[in-house]
């Protein structure tokens, strides 16, 4: 795909809009500066991971999104409302599954809509089918503890999807699992995503936070790198890798390549292999 | 079957001691001829403890209404308290000092007062097992009513979740395990309170019963009495126990 027709995509419909978003946060010794000058457009089925080391802001930057934590410059806008609160139309995932310990699965899944005022009635059937997506269907009647941490992960993705939100936002939802179940998570959230079926514009936009670059790059569309202090955006990369991705995506040389550029971009290091197309400066 | 017959094991041991040390007890009485209004033996307290020389039921009965009185207001004003700080925090911020100092008064040395204020019965001995056994379960049901994941608070405000409806679909249930185990000392204070109330002033009841066969020298009977309310406050024990294995099974090992 070229640039241009990308640009295209891009005007055509924007769910998340962020103009120069700067975020400060007064603390005991003076006021820090978390996040400076975010300009990012994310369209609609996008999936953008937000890259970078601990402290650059990526998991505010998520939180100013749904409205959970103040910007104190700039603008943001989902689906073409300014967020000044927290938005409704948004399913969260968290590097812990905070589920409720004295719920079952299905209890857990179906608080959501509770919370939100809902019959939770009239979703069971949806907790079910979506159990039944992520391989839990035998699990409903279960308690979390009963449960591994790959599997409750995937019981607050179901959580995350009961209402149909057109927008995911994951913060390091993988961070605490290891390497092989992180590993089929991944696969497991694209094939939810619907990354073999239909086009972009009926699967949801996801905002995924991460500090690892190989996830990052195996997920994405675009990887947004950002730097500590205040966080900044670096870079951001487009990922042209083809979809849907699989096992062997990884053992590609573009997929090495893309994770040596961003590698590169993060710690400064002089690289000795020409750089992927598609590597754009900050806006 | 199998379950039971491990279980039997793993309260063995627990089961020899007691019984060798009541056998220690009878021996030490029959051997060395320790005199009876200084140690009476465990048949003489056994006996004394069924013995038709006093009324065991009323004393008992009166004892055990002034425990689970205490232990009900306690657990009731305790939890309302600790909601009412966790709820608001210009509230918490309000009450927590003057619910700080109630607790560092010694509250066996306010006996008298209430006695004074509530007149003689079982009224006052109730009031000064709940004073002894309510700031537990304010502090643990306020500090159960926060411990909640940040992120959880996230989730719902996402969803615009009203107050209440996070207090009662998540906040409530994160506290039970913190409110039961607060309850389970709850339950040893109301004992201690009802007894120190009768000792102050009473009638009857099994704190009664200990102040006046000790004025006799009717050393049995005190036993009896003593061993009496240890029941009572087992009883009262063990029904929190099963109350918390029925409201909170997830949190069952945890604590113990």
């Amino acid at each position: 795909m070229t640039g241009r027709a990308k640009m295209d995509m891009r005007l055509a419909r924007q769910s998340i809009e962020l103009d120069r978003v700067g975020m400060t946060y007064e603390t005991g010794s003076g006021p820090v500066e978390a996040l400076r000058d975010i300009t990012l457009s994310v369209r609609e089925g996008e999936f953008v991971s937000l890259v970078g080391p601990s402290g650059c802001g990526k998991s505010t930057l998520l939180r100013v999104v749904a409205g959970l934590r103040p910007m104190t410059s700039g603008s943001v806008v989902v689906d073409g409302a300014p967020v000044v609160r927290p938005i409704p139309k948004v399913g969260m995932v968290f590097q812990a599954a905070v589920l409720l310990k004295w719920r079952t699965v299905l209890d857990n899944v179906l608080l959501p809509a509770e919370l939100a005022g809902l019959r939770p009635a009239r979703y069971r059937e949806r907790a079910h089918e979506l159990l039944k997506l992520t391989g839990l269907e035998d699990f409903a009647g279960k308690r979390p503890s009963e449960l591994s941490g790959g599997m409750q992960q995937r019981v607050s993705l179901c959580r995350a999807l009961l209402l149909d939100p057109p927008l995911l936002l994951m913060d390091e939802p993988f961070g605490a699992l290891d390497a092989m179940t992180r590993d089929e998570m991944n696969l497991e959230l694209l094939r939810v995503w619907g990354e073999a079926g239909a086009g972009a514009g009926e699967r949801k936009t996801i905002l995924f936070v991460t500090h690892s670059i190989p996830e990052a790059v195996f997920l994405s569309d675009r990887i947004v790198v950002m730097s500590p202090r205040p966080g900044r955006i670096a870079g951001i990369f487009d990922v042209a890798l083809p979809r849907p991705r699989t096992v062997e995506t990884r053992a590609t040389a573009e997929f090495g390549q893309y994770s040596l550029d961003i590698y590169d971009l993060l710690t400064g290091r002089q690289s000795n292999t020409p750089a992927m197309a598609g590597r754009r400066a900050p806006a | 079957m199998k379950k039971l017959g491990r279980k039997f094991l793993e309260t063995l041991p627990a089961i020899l001691l007691f019984a060798g040390l009541i056998v220690v007890w009878e021996l030490a009485t029959t051997v060395f001829g320790v005199r009876e209004y200084l140690l009476p033996g465990p048949a003489t307290v056994l006996e004394a403890m069924f013995s038709g020389e006093i009324n065991w039921a009323g004393h008992i009965w009166v004892t055990g209404l002034a425990i689970f009185g205490a232990f009900i207001i306690a657990a009731v004003s305790g939890v309302l308290l600790g909601t009412l700080i966790a709820w608001s925090s210009v509230l918490g911020r309000a009450l927590m000092p003057f619910l700080v100092f109630v607790n560092t008064l010694p509250k066996v040395a306010v006996a008298p007062l209430f006695l004074l204020w509530l007149g003689y019965g079982i009224v006052p001995n109730m009031m000064i097992g709940a004073l002894i056994g309510f700031f537990p379960v304010v502090i643990n049901t306020a500090v159960g009513l926060s411990q909640i994941d940040d992120d959880m608070v996230d989730l719902g405000r996402v969803f615009n979740a009203p107050k209440w409806k996070v207090f009662a679909k998540i906040r409530i249930p994160n506290a039970y395990p913190y409110i039961l185990s607060a309850l389970k000392v709850t339950a040893t204070a109301a004992v201690v309170g009802a007894i120190v109330g009768e000792f102050v002033a009473s009638q009857n009841g099994l704190g009664y019963v200990i102040i006046t066969s000790q004025s006799s020298m009717n050393t049995p009977l005190a036993f009896g009495a003593l061993i009496w309310i240890s029941i009572l406050g087992l009883v009262l024990f063990g029904a929190v126990a099963v109350l918390s294995r029925v409201l909170a099974p997830w949190a069952e090992g945890r604590e113990q």
